[in-house]
Parts: structure tokens; sequence; C-alpha cells
């Protein structure tokens, strides 16, 4: 395994090849945030959260996927990835509706505790408060378009982990829609298992338990790693 | 090779003798047939059979003409004369003359000018700038030759280029000629072509794969459909060669759907080149074979982007992908995939014909060959040309459009559609290349080249761009679905009048931010258009300020 | 000399002022070190003052009537203080906003959802019109500070008060200081 040496906010790293720069940053203690990203799924780099600057590279990077390599100087925080990053946090609060008070996720929610982060108090961008539905039509679980951030963490749940495909995304631009099946009610989509992996991988309240009212929606994505890293040792197959 | 005034003057090469048959040259571009082609074709084809005339006067369709801001067009060989506005009604007007010019016994009498004139049209004189300052290599077949005939284009060389380089040439040959010719990409970016096929040529492979993007989606702008119309196995050609030179065996168009003529006419064309054995497998002898195939994108303006149309390709949603891995790396199915534009394409041929320094001897020093543009907005003579790069704004637009009309006076030239920008009229001396246009904040992009007077809203051009984009974002990354909406809200709000200097710093602030951190090209040029305006035609925005809370006061 | 304080309520469900009085007996000391000139919970006069040095704002702005004692407040007031999600986010109020503007809100109010007799509230002067949209306060006026949650509990109010009483800046960064909900 060939190493690679770089350093990530002046701290010295070395990673072996191929390991992400997030990963990097995760080693040395450096956060940097990130939203559509999670353990255990492919990336797709949507969120832009997780950009940095890399030195000689007029581009910013996706952190959750770009690979080391050998002599980067990377810099996570910087006052323009500031700025950037709670916008984009801002773009995400006014493109739907959230009402956290009222919220499943009030209290747990990975949107809530970036807008901390990046520390929004407001949003300088107007709210659109757009017109959409809830999906109840599921016996067990339920979807509230409102809150949804696009992520595609369900999409890809569904599709990589639990192989049933359910989830999708619908039309383009502002009118993009996560759905399901050939867009139909979510409870009429026979392929779903009911396995509840996409509810507890949604970083918000947009996927819930119905049992759940306002606040109490806990999720903790720690087993989504381990299953994907034991069925790739052979040691879980299902 | 040809200016186009000469290029109309060319006969066919299989004319016997110019006076025994003369040739009409109907345009059945898309253009032209919109505007009553098929019928006029139709008309001259019937007044000839009435005439029993079918041996001395021959109708055949062409690719598009050039000014097609004046269709339906066509063209009289020998001598080339051009007519603009002729309808169905004219045409048997044009055939008795044509019959009286045939029966014509002086010399003097053969070569006098056609007296006829199509009834609500006019002849167009093609000793105008329009014609005589373009350089046709792209389009040099485009209207002169029958798109719906392989033979037509055989006659004029057709896959003499691919047979000599399956034959005579290694595949490391072509892709050090195209390297040595400076071709770069005119699908927008301007990268460089023979790195590309480079690349593409080292990857480790069997199955590597050359597409084509047809995908056209810049309003306005029709420079690829017109060259995939008029001369459909220039492009096939030069993707054939390109295969050769990478080493790949398979080959798509992506064309959007709206395209049906150029659908029409590659489809053909590629059944042809089959039936010739000049497509698929073991061509000229050799152990090299490629076959195409055409798929049909719905027109969303992403699935142009290289990364979203092989998704496409692939049957899954069009959306971008971050690059790296490049296409060349992994493309089409993982495989190393070759993506150039339909010009690029069509450039190829005429490269290895005439070899790399003669292409390189035309254009600028970063800048070589020739572009195709669609000039369009508010000119006197607005159509397709092409142009040695290098030539100036002023040529084009004043010279060779012969400028505004109504003398409303230019205020600015837009090029790149929505990924691109304006240049004012004090700077428009500027040279079209890409880096003097990339200087100027604005970029070459595919080929829309738009026009505009006094009378254009500059603030209005902004947000109508950013409509587009906002219209046509994939929505797949936070800050061009999100943003462009937002910027597009903040534009309307100047338009109407209600901004205030906060505004202001508002847009000025989320410009860069989607631009930066946008997934792909749409998202990250999108914010262009106002970028461009602000900069040239800030007092625009100034103007429609009300007074308010200032930067500050809301946090930016 | 005290400082001139002020609360506001407009849009919103009072939860704000009620966090407020959860701060029970520091709100003995606030009184030491405030004048209240103007709040629906502490005070009786009914026309915003002049020359207020500080307002907590509670709501959104729904009305004409919140619309029109906001401009007030900022015309009078420095330092003008968003207090709790409805007046920065429109949060719970601003759902009727989906449904695009005054007259489709009334109807779903008043006729749509009505048992039978149902009939749109008509009073001219003394039911204030709605507004077509709700808006948080700083897409109206400049706003100061933002003082997040809903509500913003006790103990924030008063970590936002304790320096602003002392002429400084709150620091308003972290969970406890600025998490929506
Ligand atoms: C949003 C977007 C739309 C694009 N549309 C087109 C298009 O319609 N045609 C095209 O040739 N290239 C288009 N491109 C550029 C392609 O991604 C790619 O760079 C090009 O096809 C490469 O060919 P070239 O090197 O010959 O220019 C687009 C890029 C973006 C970002
Ligand atoms: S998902 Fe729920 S808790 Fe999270 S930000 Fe949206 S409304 Fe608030
Ligand atoms: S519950 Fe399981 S199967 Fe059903 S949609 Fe969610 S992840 Fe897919
Ligand atoms: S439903 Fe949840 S997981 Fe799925 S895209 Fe929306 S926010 Fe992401
Ligand atoms: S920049 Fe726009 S078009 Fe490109 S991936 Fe992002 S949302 Fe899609
Ligand atoms: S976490 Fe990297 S882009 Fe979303
Ligand atoms: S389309 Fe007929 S001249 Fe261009």
């Amino acid at each position: 395994m060939s190493v690679r040496t770089l350093t990530i906010d002046g701290h010295a790293v070395a990673m072996a090849t191929g390991t992400t720069l997030l990963a990097a940053a995760r080693e040395v203690w450096v956060p940097i945030p990130t939203l559509c990203h999670l353990e255990g799924l492919s990336p797709v780099a949507a969120c832009r959260l997780c950009l940095v600057e890399i030195e000689g590279n007029g581009k910013l990077q996706p952190a959750c996927l770009t690979p080391v390599a050998e002599g980067m100087v990377v810099h996570t925080d910087t006052p323009r990835l500031q700025d950037y990053r709670r916008t984009v946090i801002e773009m995400l609060f006014t493109e739907g509706n959230h009402v956290c008070a009222i919220c499943v996720a009030n209290g747990h929610c990975e949107l809530q505790d970036r807008a901390v982060e990046v520390g929004m108090d407001h949003s300088r961008l107007p709210y659109r408060h757009p017109d959409r539905p809830v999906d109840l039509s599921h016996p067990h679980f339920g979807l509230d378009h409102n809150r949804c951030i696009l992520c595609t963490r369900c999409v890809r749940v569904c599709d990589e982990v639990e192989g049933a495909h359910v989830w999708d995304v619908g039309w383009r631009g502002e009118h993009c829609r996560i759905i399901a099946g050939l867009n139909e009610p979510w409870g009429a989509v026979d392929a779903c298992t009911d396995c509840g992996k996409c509810v507890q991988v949604c970083p918000t309240g947009a996927l819930f338990d119905k049992a759940d009212t306002s606040g109490e929606k806990h999720t903790d994505h720690g087993w989504l790693g381990a299953l994907v890293r034991a069925r790739a040792r052979g040691q879980q197959t299902r | 090779m040809t200016s186009l005034s000469e290029a109309h003057a060319s006969p066919t090469p299989s004319a016997a003798s110019p006076t025994s048959v003369l040739r009409v040259r109907c345009c059945s571009s898309a253009g032209c047939l919109a505007g009553g082609a098929a019928e006029l074709r139709q008309g001259l084809t019937t007044a000839v059979a009435r005439r029993e005339l079918q041996e001395r006067v021959a109708i055949t369709g062409v690719g598009c003409l050039g000014p097609c801001s004046q269709g339906p067009l066509l063209a009289i060989d020998p001598d080339g004369a051009l007519f603009a506005g002729v309808t169905a009604a004219d045409a048997d007007g044009l055939i008795a003359a044509l019959a009286h010019r045939l029966q014509a016994v002086s010399a003097a009498e053969r070569e006098a000018p056609l007296a006829w004139r199509p009834a609500a049209g006019e002849q167009v004189d093609i000793g105008r700038p329009f014609f005589t300052r373009q350089r046709r290599i792209v389009l040099e077949h485009c209207g002169l030759i029958d798109p719906e005939r392989i033979e037509a284009a055989i006659e004029r060389g057709a896959y003499e280029q691919l047979r000599r380089a399956v034959q005579e040439c290694t595949p490391a040959e072509v892709v050090e000629t195209i390297r040595r010719s400076g071709l770069r990409g005119r699908g927008g970016a301007g990268y460089p072509t023979g790195l590309k096929w480079a690349t593409v040529a080292k990857m480790p492979g069997e199955r590597k794969v050359v597409v084509c993007n047809a995908d056209e989606g810049d309003p306005g702008a029709f420079m690829d459909r017109s060259v995939l119309e008029g001369d459909p196995h220039r492009v096939l050609e030069g993707m054939a060669i390109a295969a050769y030179a990478v080493g790949a065996e398979q080959g798509f168009i992506y064309i959007r759907a709206e395209y049906k003529l150029a659908i029409v006419n590659l489809r053909r064309a590629i059944e042809q080149a089959r039936r010739r054995h000049l497509l698929g497998a073991g061509l000229f002898g050799a152990p090299f074979g490629f076959t195409v195939e055409l798929r049909v994108g719905a027109g969303a303006y992403v699935c142009g982007e290289e990364t979203a149309l092989i998704h496409s390709i692939e049957g899954q949603r069009g959306t971008p992908r971050p690059r790296p891995p490049y296409p060349a790396e992994a493309g089409v199915w993982g495989r190393p995939t070759l993506i150039n534009n339909v010009e690029t394409f069509a450039n190829v041929v005429p490269i290895l014909r005439e070899g790399a320094e003669w292409f390189a001897a035309i254009g600028t020093e970063g800048s070589k060959g020739t572009k195709v543009f669609c000039l369009t907005g508010k000119v006197c003579r607005g159509g397709l040309v092409e142009v040695p790069m290098g030539t100036s704004l002023a040529t084009i637009v004043s010279e060779m459009g012969e400028g505004c009309p109504d003398g409303a006076g230019l205020k600015a030239v837009q090029t790149g559609g929505p990924s691109g920008g304006c240049v004012p009229a004090s700077l428009l001396h500027t040279s079209v290349d890409y880096e003097s246009l990339q200087a100027l904040g604005t970029i070459m992009g595919s080929g829309g080249m738009v026009v505009m007077d006094h009378s254009t809203d500059m603030v209005a051009i902004a947000a109508f761009f950013m409509a587009f984009c906002r219209d046509e974002s994939c929505g797949k990354c936070v800050p061009c679905r999100a943003g462009t909406v937002q910027l597009h809200g903040l534009l309307q709000k100047h338009l109407a009048g209600d901004a205030t200097a906060a505004d202001l710093a508002q847009l000025e602030a989320l410009c860069p931010m989607v631009a930066e951190t946008s997934l792909c090209g749409l998202g990250q040029s999108a914010p262009k258009p106002v970028l461009s305006t602000l900069r040239y035609f800030r007092e625009e925005y100034l103007a429609r300020l009300k007074p308010g809370p200032t930067a500050a006061a809301t946090g930016r | 000399m005290k400082l001139r304080f002020a609360t506001v309520w407009l849009a919103g469900c009072s939860g704000c002022h009620m966090s407020f009085f959860d701060l029970d007996e520091w709100l003995i000391e606030l009184a030491e070190l405030v004048d209240v000139v103007f709040s629906p919970v502490a005070s009786d006069i009914k026309t915003y003052p002049q020359d207020v040095d500080v307002c907590l704002v509670e709501g959104g702005v729904a009305n004409a009537d919140n619309l029109e004692l906001l401009l007030q407040v900022r015309a009078r007031t420095r330092l003008l203080v968003s207090f709790g999600d409805c007046a920065i986010t429109a949060n719970v109020p601003g759902m009727r906003n989906r449904l695009d503007g005054a007259e489709p809100v009334l109807r779903r109010g008043y006729l749509e959802l009505a048992d039978g007799s149902g009939q749109l509230p008509h009073a001219p002067g003394l039911v204030p019109e709605l507004l077509e949209r709700v808006l948080p306060l700083h897409e109206v006026v400049p706003v100061d500070h933002y003082l997040p949650g809903c509500p913003p509990s006790a103990a924030r109010i008063r970590a936002f008060l304790e320096p602003m009483l002392q002429g400084e800046l709150p620091v308003m960064e972290g969970a406890a200081m600025i998490r929506f909900g």
C-alpha cells in the first residue's frame, strides 16, 4: 500500500493512496461539513458543502470525492469557503419549507447541525415557500418533500445497499423531487421491503417513521458503514 | 478552402459542360424548410418534368446556403446566382427562364445574367462581404452537395481521407497530425483536440468509444445542425478517422430529438456508408472496423455536458458527475471515450487532406482554423458564416452582417449563449479567438453570436439567460439548482425597479459563489451573462435601484 | 441612564414572549437595568415610543398592522432584534405562503374548511388586511441581531441580553445560541 503525504490546514498527514481528502481530514481532526456524503454509499458530490481549496488548483474540489495526492496543500476553512458554505445552507433552507419546531427531526437534524456549524442565524437569501406535498401512503413511513434537500442518500441506500431501487429523482432543477417507483405513491411500490434504511440515512426529517412525532426521529449511521464493510469482507451477506 | 462566392460559382464536378446542364440547388435545411422550401422544390421538379427538361435542368436539395434569415433560398449553377425569398409560386417562372437560356444560341446570351426574379424575393449579391469574407472549411461542401446522396459526397472526396489514414498512416501519425494542426474543440471549451485524442489513444482497453456531441442546446444556435443536415458524411468520416486514431470500434452520435431532418439525413448517410463498406467491419481491407449509432436525446441543455451525455447514452438520467475521471478514462459503460463536437469532427477531413501546417497557418497563435457562427439578432444580414479565427467582431458584425437595421446603433455582441457574455461596441475590434474573448469575460462558445442594438435592455438580457439556466439546471447540485433561482429572482427584482443597493450586493456576491461551487459547466458559467453585463453596463443596473438598505445592513 | 427596552408581538404564537417569562427571577434584575417602554406583556402603552434602544420583535410580518408597526419600530429603535424563528424565517405563519396569496388563504380558512355556512371576513379598519405573503422581518426592514429558536429558550434569551445590557455584542455561535427549532 503506497502512501501520500500532504498537509491539511497546516497539519501534515500521510494516507494510503485512494483515500479521500475528507477521510484524511478526519484523521487529523479537521472537521469538514458534509451532507450528501455518507460512508457506505457511492459519492455524488452534489451538496458542495465539503469543497476545499487546494493550492495550485484553480477550482474548489469536493473533499468527499477527491483522493489525496503527494504534496497537496489543502485549506478547508478559508473565509471564502466559510461564506460559500453558509450560502449553500441558506439555499437549502430557503428552497424548501423547514419549520423545525414541528419537525420529527428537530434537534437531531443534520441540516440544523450544519446551519449551526456555518453560523447561520438567519438567511441572507429570501425564502421561497414552494408548494410541496407529503406522501403518507406507506404503512410505516412518511415522506415530507418540504424537508427534502435532495441529497439522494435514500436513492443510493435503497439501490446500493438494500437492492430494491425504490427511489429516483424526478424532474429537474428547482422542480426536482424524490420519486418512488415510477412516480407512484410510496405505499404502492411493491419493490419496497419496508426495511427502513432510507429513513435511517435521511439527514433531515423528510423521511420518517410514522410512529415518531416532533423531535422524535433519531438516526445513527454507524450501522451502514459497518454493514458495507462486513459485506465487503464476506462476513455478512444481507 | 474556397470563399463562398467561389463555392457558389463552382459547378458540380460531374457537370459535363457548364451550359449543357443547369443545376438548381434548393436549400433543404430546416431554416428554409420552415419557410416552404419543400413545396418550392416540388414545384420546380414538377415544372421541369412538365417541360421535359429532366436531362438539362437538375433540381437538387442541398444544405444551408448561408443567409438563412431570408429563406427559402436557391442557387443556380453554373454561375451560382443566389436567390432569396423564393416560393413555390415562383417555380414555373424560373424553369421557363432556364428553358429560355438553354435555347440561347450566342455565347453572350448564354452568359448574360438571368433576368428572372422571385416575385416577393430578391437576388442576393454574392459579392457582398457576407460571402467574400467567409472561409469555408467546415462548410466547404455544405450547400453544394445533395446530402441525401452519398455519391455527391464521394465525388467531392468523401471517405478518401479515411481510406488514406487506414491504409497509409499509423494511428499515432493521425493523432500527431491533429495535434500539429492546433485544432481545438468547437463545443465550447476549446480543449486541444490532438491532446484529447492522444489521451484516449493511450488508455488501455480494447473497447473504446467515440461520441459525437450533436446536442447543440444554446438558444438560437444551429451550426452543428447545418453541418449534419448539409454534409453528414463529413462528420461520419471525421468520427471514423478519430476511431482509427484512438483505437475505438464503436461510435455514437448524440443528437437532440428536435433535429428531425438532421436525424433523417444522418440515418440515411450511415446506412449508405454501411452498404458501401465505408462503415462497419474490416474497412479498406484493414483489420479496423467502426460502427455508428444514433442516440436521440430529449433536448435537455445539460445533456450536452459530456458526463451527462454519457449517462444519457447509457440509458440513465442525464445528470453530470464530477470529473475526474474524465470520459477519456471512463466514459460510456466505463470505457475510454472520446467526445468531440460536430464541428470538431468536421475539421478532421480537411486537416488530413491539406496537412496540419496548412490548417495551422489559418487563424491566430492560439486558435487555428475557422469557426462557424450563427449571426443573429439586430443585424441586417444574419445567418450561418464561417470565418478564420482572428477575424474581428467588427468584420463579422458590421461588415459581413452589415450592421444594425434602422440605424439604431450597435450596443453589444453576445457570444457563448447562456455560458457567455457580451462584448460592448467599444471593443468590437476584438479578434475572435479563444484567448481574446475570454479576456473580455465571454467565451467563443459553440458559435452563437447575437447582435444587440441600443434598444436592448442589458439587465433583461441577463435575466433571459438566467431564466434559461434556471429551467435547464438538472438540479443535482445545490448552488445551481437553488442559486440560479435566487439569481433569477434578484434580476427580476432589478427589472421591476424594486432592487436596492443591498440586492445588487447580493447579486454580486452570489455570482462567484454559484460559479465556483457548481458541479458542472452549466452552473459554473450560469452567472457569466450577469457578470459580463455588470462589467460593461453597470449603469443600467444602477439606474434602476431604488433607495433602501445598504449592503452592510443586510449582512452582505 | 437606563436602556429603553421594548418587545413587540407580530405574527407569532406569543411563545417567544412566554419563553421570555421563563427568565423568572432574572426578570427582576432586568427590570432594574432597563425601562420597559413598550411590550404586550409588560407595559400598557399603546403607541410605540420614540428613541427605543433595544427591541425584541416576535413574529413574522403577516398583515397590514404588522407592517405598519414594524416600520415604526425600525424608525424609532436603535437595535432591532429578530426574536424567534417566526421573525427570522416566517416559520409556522409562513406555511400559508405555499397557497400563494392572501385570497386563497382566506378561502381555505373561511370557505373550504368551514362547516357549511362559511363566509369571508370583511371588516375594513377593524380586521387588518392580510399581506400576500408572510415575510421574515429582515426581508422588510434591516435587522441588527437575530435570536433564533422556536421559542428561544430562556437561557438563550438571557445569554443574548446580558452582554447587550453591558454594551457588548452577544456571541451568536454554537447550538446553544443559534440552532433553529
Ligand atoms: C451545460 C453544457 C452544455 C454543453 N452542450 C454542448 C453541446 O450542445 N454541444 C457540444 O459539442 N458540447 C457541449 N458542451 C461541451 C461538452 O461538455 C464537451 O466539452 C464537448 O462536447 C467536447 O467536444 P470538443 O472538445 O470537440 O469541443 C456542453 C457543456 C456544458 C457544461
Ligand atoms: S428537516 Fe426538520 S429539523 Fe431539519 S431543518 Fe428541516 S424542519 Fe428543521
Ligand atoms: S424502506 Fe427500504 S426498500 Fe423501502 S424505500 Fe426505504 S430503503 Fe427502499
Ligand atoms: S428524502 Fe431525505 S435522504 Fe432522500 S433526498 Fe430527501 S433529504 Fe435526502
Ligand atoms: S451545475 Fe446545474 S446542471 Fe450542473 S450538475 Fe449542478 S445542478 Fe446539474
Ligand atoms: S459532502 Fe461532498 S459534496 Fe456533499
Ligand atoms: S437554412 Fe436555408 S439558407 Fe440556411
